[in-house]
């Protein structure tokens, strides 16, 4: 098997066959993409329910026929995936990178590539990650492992459900369990606003009636073998009412919709630096991490809550791995980006004078009537009203021209005076 | 009459202020395309939702086939669907858009594969 690529990209869901179809389309042939599940799609796979493609494809679809449209683009285009591969280090080296890979048919193998597209996806939060105090019995498990488990195992997961957390996937678990039979008793949500979108909201618990208790959490796990009821606890800024202030609810299932860590083990032990906001790779406006080479995008770069955009951001990152391949190099001077009022975060880090960047940004917290200002330190570049922001909406702009003089770049949301 | 809802066309999610009488939407606040209008009408009137859900599929490197309804169907039908869909079996080679149910449950509407799947 050939072991020399221009470039390798590791992780087949959306962000990863959006970077091949991209540098194809940017003159770049000489690609592999590795992926360590039996078939190429990544999460897309087990997302059944439709919502995908409204605006890349101006229709609504599944999340497998999302995925096959790309795939089917990927094959068409001759591009090689080699599936049941997991990529276990990155090595830098002078003028390439070394990428140790362990496939289940051909072994070990050490592939070398000049450029390395880091889309790997997230993973969810677990119950260790928000330490739920209680017995540890069985039937505790991620909503996307519930997911996994039903739309592609044919498993239900179990028939009295509590979900914690407002996430978009435990939302649509809710719609799914309720369609198969199952009861959804409620949904539990530390924060005073939903984690999901609105239109998840509507379709997939009001629907139902499925209680949902905001500002709430979970205080206790009780069962022997299997997990036979929760105790909810109202939270008042943040602390959980006295014992008497609780409830209970019998369950069989508790099923966590809390939250996505983008996976960067592998871009860790590259040397790749993360940012703590997004806990993805800190990249320039080309995408591409401060390992020099090593490119990301899609949810290991920032949490994404549309498919759609992963794809776009995907079909940047490939247009300037190719860019970087055929030696356009030379950067002009850079200068950073900053979050100003109710931002949370802004990538990239920094972007080029005189050049385009197009900016991510979510708020802190839901806000109404306020303005988006992007500005530099001398003048405006950007201003607009947004009648509702919320933290589950990711903002995405482009700035066609970073003004030549600009000594930064600040995203604020700027409270509306009346 | 006045109803608030939250249209479900697309991610942004508006918060529309429905005014209606018995059989005509009057006036529609808070959309901020064409779509949210469309969909006051048909929410107040006749509530409908795609629905997903799987089938098993014999002779695949995969088990259960994700499927859907072509178009959108009566909101309350959603449930007998897919009761329909859990008795069905199908053998691969199955391709997306292959109709599953024709007509599903006389709606009209067809339920069809959302994935292909080829021969184990």
């Amino acid at each position: 098997m050939k072991l020399n690529f221009d470039a390798l990209i590791i992780g087949a869901g959306p962000a990863g066959l959006g970077a091949a179809l991209s540098l194809k389309e940017n003159g770049i042939d000489d690609i592999l993409i590795v992926d360590r599940e039996d078939s190429p799609g990544g999460i897309l796979l087990q997302c059944i329910h439709n919502g995908f493609g409204l605006h890349r494809f101006k229709e609504e679809l599944t999340g497998p026929e999302y995925a096959e449209r790309d795939i089917n683009l990927v094959r068409e285009r001759n591009i090689d995936i080699l599936l049941n591969t997991c990529a276990l280090d990155i090595i830098s080296e002078e003028n390439h990178k070394t990428v140790v890979l362990l496939s289940e048919d051909k072994g070990l193998l050490r592939a070398k590539a000049k450029v390395v597209i880091l889309a790997m996806g997230c993973r969810e939060r677990n119950r260790g990650n928000i330490a739920i105090p209680g017995a540890r019995p069985a039937g505790i498990l991620t909503a996307g492992f519930a997911q996994k488990m039903m739309n592609m195992l044919g498993h239900p997961p179990g028939n009295e459900i509590v979900i914690l957390g407002s996430g978009d996937i435990g939302l649509i678990m809710a719609r799914r369990l309720s369609w198969e039979g199952a009861r959804v008793k409620a949904v539990i949500e530390a924060q005073a606003y939903p984690g999901g979108l609105n239109r998840n909201i509507v379709q997939c618990l009001h629907d139902f009636d499925i209680p949902l208790y905001l500002s709430h959490t979970i205080s206790n796990i009780l069962g022997a073998k299997r997990i036979e009821s929760v105790e909810v606890a109202p939270l008042d800024h943040g602390v959980p009412a006295k014992p008497e202030g609780r409830f209970s609810l019998a369950c069989d299932t508790l099923l966590l919709s809390v939250g996505l860590i983008p996976e960067n083990e592998l871009s860790l032990k590259a040397g790749v630096i993360l940012d703590p906001a997004t806990r993805g790779a800190v990249v320039d406006a080309n995408l591409m991490t401060s390992v020099e080479g090593i490119f990301a995008c899609g949810n290991v770069l920032q949490v994404h809550d549309l498919a759609d955009n992963v794809s776009e951001e995907a079909a940047c990152c490939g247009k300037s791995a190719a860019r970087y391949l055929v030696g356009e190099r030379v950067k002009k001077r850079e200068i950073p980006l900053k979050t100003g009022n109710l931002v949370r975060y802004v990538l990239p880090a920094c972007a080029e004078v005189g050049k385009e960047v197009i900016v991510s940004f979510r708020p802190i917290s839901p806000a109404q009537n306020v303005t988006l200002v992007i500005k530099t330190d001398t003048e405006e570049l950007l201003r607009k009203k947004e009648r509702k922001i919320f933290p589950s909406i990711m903002h995405r702009i482009n700035l066609k021209q970073i003004p030549e003089n600009a000594a930064y770049l600040e995203v604020s949301f700027v409270s509306e005076e009346k | 009459m006045k109803k608030e809802l939250i249209c479900i066309n697309c991610p942004m999610g508006c918060s529309l202020e429905v005014t209606y009488d018995a059989e005509k939407i009057i006036e529609v606040k808070g959309n901020d395309c064409a779509r949210g209008k469309d969909y006051a009408a048909k929410e107040i009137f006749h509530p409908e939702r795609i629905v997903t859900t799987t089938v098993c599929v014999k002779g695949a490197p995969i088990v259960v086939l994700p499927v859907k309804t072509e178009k959108s169907v009566p909101k309350g039908l959603a449930f007998k669907i897919v009761q329909a869909a859990s008795k069905i079996t199908v053998n691969a080679p199955v391709k997306a858009g292959d109709v599953i149910i024709r007509n599903v449950l006389g709606t009209g509407v067809n339920l069809i594969a959302s994935r292909t799947v080829e021969r184990d």
